[in-house]
């Protein structure tokens, strides 16, 4: 009966076991805090959720279970700042995305709601460390609000790892793409369309701020505001008291950006994509606007630019002054975030500031320091040990503790591994009569 | 246009064009003092290796270089062979001739595009050769290319790999199937119409080739003899029977590979390469055991998902297959992927514990071939073409950059001395040159975007 239970699980394949003991002790494990030094041989304890001990010198408790981490390295869960993981599982079905929304205005919708924690690639993803992403919705110009989520738990709830941002996609002036046939006239009035329906939407959204807030200071005198959900949505964007990721990607169209965030007196606000951010690096540091800044894996977008320009965005960002978060804009394949972070610090950004890039600045910048993005007691037990540098390829992830969660070390991709390699029966054909 | 701006203008076009006609001097080279990745015989350490006229002239250590010879020192670099993408579709105006679901007489050999920026990214990325393919809207596509990537060459026929084995492309499942079965209510809109029209059309071509020698014969004794009516589509379907034509199959799940096997066993073809191929991990010992040689797989590093036929995927699938006895490369099917995969082995060593040869392999000597072109590329040996890629770190290393690329004897990438803009033609006129966004990875964009034309869509097919 165990057996069948435990093939089960395995065959969905979607279940981490909690972690039986309370206390574990990862021990003779070089620690790499990020905040902190780094402890060279050291020792972790976590009970249940929460880091409780961290140093060369840290008495093992008696009921902890003891991992040996001798040769290895412990880190923070990576935190990709740009996925779809959860909403998306076959990316040409329809029927399996549930990212986009009707409508270019629906800022209420709520990737959370969607978020489906059996996705099979959220065991592929937190085996490669990423243990915190940011899953985002797609649709329109104001497609809903995206969730930063632990990549375990039985329900969205249980993932939801503490912010949740109204996503802007900023009118883009340029070409949609190599196939967009459209005339110059007519991508210019397009442009003048979606930047003047932006302009409106937010007028109207101040407007209901102002009755919004009237008719809250005195209930009694006046009518309730009609109920207009998308613009109620963004009413905590208005009043400063949530963030709104700006979607940006060429030059001109971050200046813009740049510049309507000013005029509207945005308080609390992140740009995300920056395909061409290094143009005008300066500009984004002058602004003190958070980038969350990805695909690095990526061309650069114009054919007169270098060729490693993309792969150089982040550190010339981080170079003039900019934080710089990295994101993989991937879903399937944001286990590849630690080679994203990797060709960064290639082409010019250092280490340090490409692992900050995935743990604390992304921690910070969504407000969950507190908890995620560094090595410290008090913090959320969220970390994985590998056996060497992460962003190297032939590293190894050994373990991965999601909220003190002992994390099964497969995924779709490993069974299968282990079920085809060695084939039985190997090779026997069936003759047709 | 105000003179300046004429002026200007003017000495953009003969600079660019001046450049543009002038293939870099000389096949004499002499890379000294590297770290030596041959692939097939080892690792060499301080290693110096003498390319003359185009062919590698010999491998050792202090070879003096003879006069006339570009001397480049590797100390502390790494060197293998170019990389061969064995599934590319840079450096042409054309993917897709998705009309029928046959159009083996079409060839994107016919529409190569020497200025596309494409070509000179994949250098920046050690890409020495590529196979550029037709794209996957039909079971029997277009004629596919093998090119080497001779940037500033501005005749189309100077990509061309002379002497490379004609290829063609073919398609299973989701593709054919929408664009014609679904698309157009033409047969196939299923595996089953997929097998079908490959039978057909082979037993046609069959039948062609019969009236043909029928004619030959009578002819020799019948001055007034008639020949069969030509048709350009089954004379290279009848090169496909006969083995002159190569086989590329764009494929996914393992039952339509498994067809495809039988019906090539049916009409006695031993040579086949399925391309993509996600689910080749599952009957990889079927595939090791097929006709003389095996069949082959080129195959992703990680790509899944973005599709149902490629969901049962694992990043395990070249390791597995690699196990098993089957010729396995990694390639690319994307301008953005074939800049690094160097980094694409390195992963399918990370998934299955590949050695380094091993995993360098699947992006040199195995695509090598997979293409039929082993005895000229993909691993350095004397007598072999001068196509290397040096890189500043072992290639298998995320930190590795790579540094000078070159194609027969000739520097095509010199990351510090080439500009920063490369293009070979700019319009004078243009305001600015177009950004265009990277869209993520060309299955999956083609996919959403229900608004597409069957011939958008299928130009996207890739």
């Amino acid at each position: 009966m165990m057996a069948f239970f435990f093939s089960l699980i395995l065959a969905t394949g979607l279940v981490a076991t909690p972690a039986p003991d309370s206390v574990i002790a990862l021990t003779n494990a070089r620690i790499v805090t990020v905040t902190g030094d780094t402890i060279e041989r050291g020792t972790l304890v976590m009970d249940r959720d929460v880091i409780v001990a961290l140093g060369p010198d840290v008495a093992i408790p008696q009921s902890a279970r003891v991992i040996d981490c001798t040769g290895l390295t412990i880190y923070p869960g990576l935190i990709d700042s740009g996925t779809q993981i959860g909403l998306v599982e076959v990316g040409s079905l329809a029927e399996t995305r549930d990212g986009s929304e009707l409508g270019d205005l629906s800022p209420q919708m709520k990737a959370l709601t969607a978020v489906n924690p059996n996705g099979v690639a959220i065991p592929v993803t937190r085996i490669s460390g990423v243990t915190t992403v940011l899953t985002e919705p797609s649709g329109g110009m104001l497609p809903g609000q995206a969730a930063l989520i632990n990549l375990h738990g039985y329900t969205p709830m249980q993932m939801y790892a503490g912010f949740e941002g109204v996503a802007l996609r900023f009118p883009r002036t340029g070409r949609r793409g190599r196939f967009d046939r459209r005339s110059d006239e007519d991508v210019q009035k397009a442009a003048d369309k979606a930047q003047k329906k932006l302009d409106d939407t937010w007028d109207g959204g101040e407007l209901y701020h102002r009755i919004d807030s009237t008719y809250r200071a005195a209930p009694e005198q006046g009518r309730r505001p009609e109920y207009v959900p998308s613009m109620a949505a963004l009413l905590p964007v208005i009043r400063g008291k949530q963030t709104l990721i700006i979607y940006v990607d060429t030059a001109k169209d971050i200046e813009a950006a740049i510049k309507w965030v000013e005029e509207r007196k945005i308080q609390k606000v992140v740009f995300s994509g920056l395909a061409e951010g290094w143009r005008v690096a300066d500009k984004l540091a002058a602004a003190n606007i958070p980038c969350l800044v990805g695909p690095v894996l990526s061309v650069p977008t114009r054919s007169s630019d270098r060729y490693d320009k993309a792969y150089a965005n982040a550190s010339l960002l981080h170079e003039a002054g900019v934080t710089v978060a990295l994101r993989s804009d991937d879903t399937a394949n944001a286990r590849n975030l630690p080679y994203h972070a990797g060709f960064a610090a290639t082409y010019g950004l250092e280490k340090e500031a490409a692992l900050r890039a995935v743990t604390t600045v992304p921690a910070e910048i969504f407000g969950v320091a507190d908890r995620l993005g560094s090595l410290e007691v008090g913090k959320e037990a969220t970390l994985f040990v590998a056996d060497g540098d992460p962003f190297e390829t032939r590293t190894r992830i050994h373990h991965v503790f999601i909220a003190g969660y002992d994390i099964p070390m497969e995924s779709r991709h490993t069974r299968l591994y282990d079920e085809f390699l060695s084939r039985d029966p190997a090779l026997k054909k069936h003759e047709r009569n | 246009m105000n003179t300046r701006i004429a002026i200007l203008a003017l000495l953009l076009i003969t600079s660019t064009a001046a450049r543009a006609q002038q293939a870099p001097p000389s096949g004499d080279i002499l890379v000294q003092n590297a770290t030596v990745l041959t692939i097939t015989q080892g690792t060499l350490t301080s290693a110096d290796i003498l390319i003359l006229d185009g062919k590698i002239a010999a491998l050792g250590e202090e070879i003096s270089p003879p006069e006339g010879a570009t001397v480049i020192d590797a100390t502390g670099l790494y060197v293998m062979p170019g990389i061969i993408d064995a599934h590319s579709h840079i450096g042409v105006s054309n993917v897709n001739e998705p009309t029928a679901p046959v159009t083996a007489q079409v060839s994107v050999g016919d529409v190569l595009n020497p200025y596309s920026v494409s070509i000179y990214r994949a250098l920046a990325g050690g890409v020495t050769t590529s196979h550029v393919m037709h794209g996957s809207a039909n079971v029997i596509g277009g004629q596919n290319e093998t090119i080497k990537h001779r940037w500033g060459m501005t005749d189309p026929a100077a990509l061309r790999m002379a002497g490379a084995p004609r290829t063609i492309k073919f398609a299973l499942g989701e593709n054919p199937t929408r664009v014609h079965g679904r698309g157009n209510s033409v047969r196939p809109a299923s595996r089953m119409g997929v097998e079908y029209v490959l039978r057909e059309t082979f037993s046609k071509a069959e039948r062609y080739r019969e009236s043909w020698k029928r004619y030959e014969g009578e002819i020799r004794t019948d001055a007034r003899a008639i020949p069969p009516p030509y048709n350009g589509q089954l004379e290279v379907i009848t090169d496909i029977l006969t083995g002159d034509i190569l086989i590329h199959c764009h494929s996914y799940r393992a039952d339509e590979i498994l067809m495809l096997l039988d019906v090539l066993e049916d009409f006695g073809v031993d040579r086949v390469t399925f391309q993509h191929v996600n689910e080749g991990f599952k009957i990889a010992p079927e595939l090791a055991a097929f006709g003389k040689h095996g069949a082959a797989a080129s195959v992703f590093a990680d790509w899944w998902a973005y599709k149902f036929e490629v969901y049962y995927s694992t990043a395990y699938n070249a390791a597995i297959l690699a196990r098993n006895g089957v010729l396995t490369s990694i390639n690319s099917d994307s301008g953005e992927l074939n800049r690094h995969l160097y980094h694409e082995a390195a992963k399918s060593q990370k998934y299955g514990d590949l050695s380094d040869d091993e995993a360098l392999a699947l992006i040199t000597i195995n695509p090598a071939k997979q293409l039929g072109i082993e005895d000229r590329v993909g691993s350095i040996e004397v007598g072999k073409d001068g196509d290397l890629a040096l890189f500043t770190a072992h290639p298998l290393s995320i930190y590795a950059i790579p540094q000078t690329t070159i194609i027969d004897g000739r520097v095509y990438f010199d990351r510090d001395r080439d500009p920063d803009d490369v293009r070979l033609q700019v319009d004078p006129e243009a305001a600015v040159d177009i950004a265009v966004l990277h869209e993520k990875h060309d299955h999956q964009a083609c996919l959403e975007d229900g608004s597409l034309t069957v011939y958008d869509l299928a130009q996207e097919l890739e």
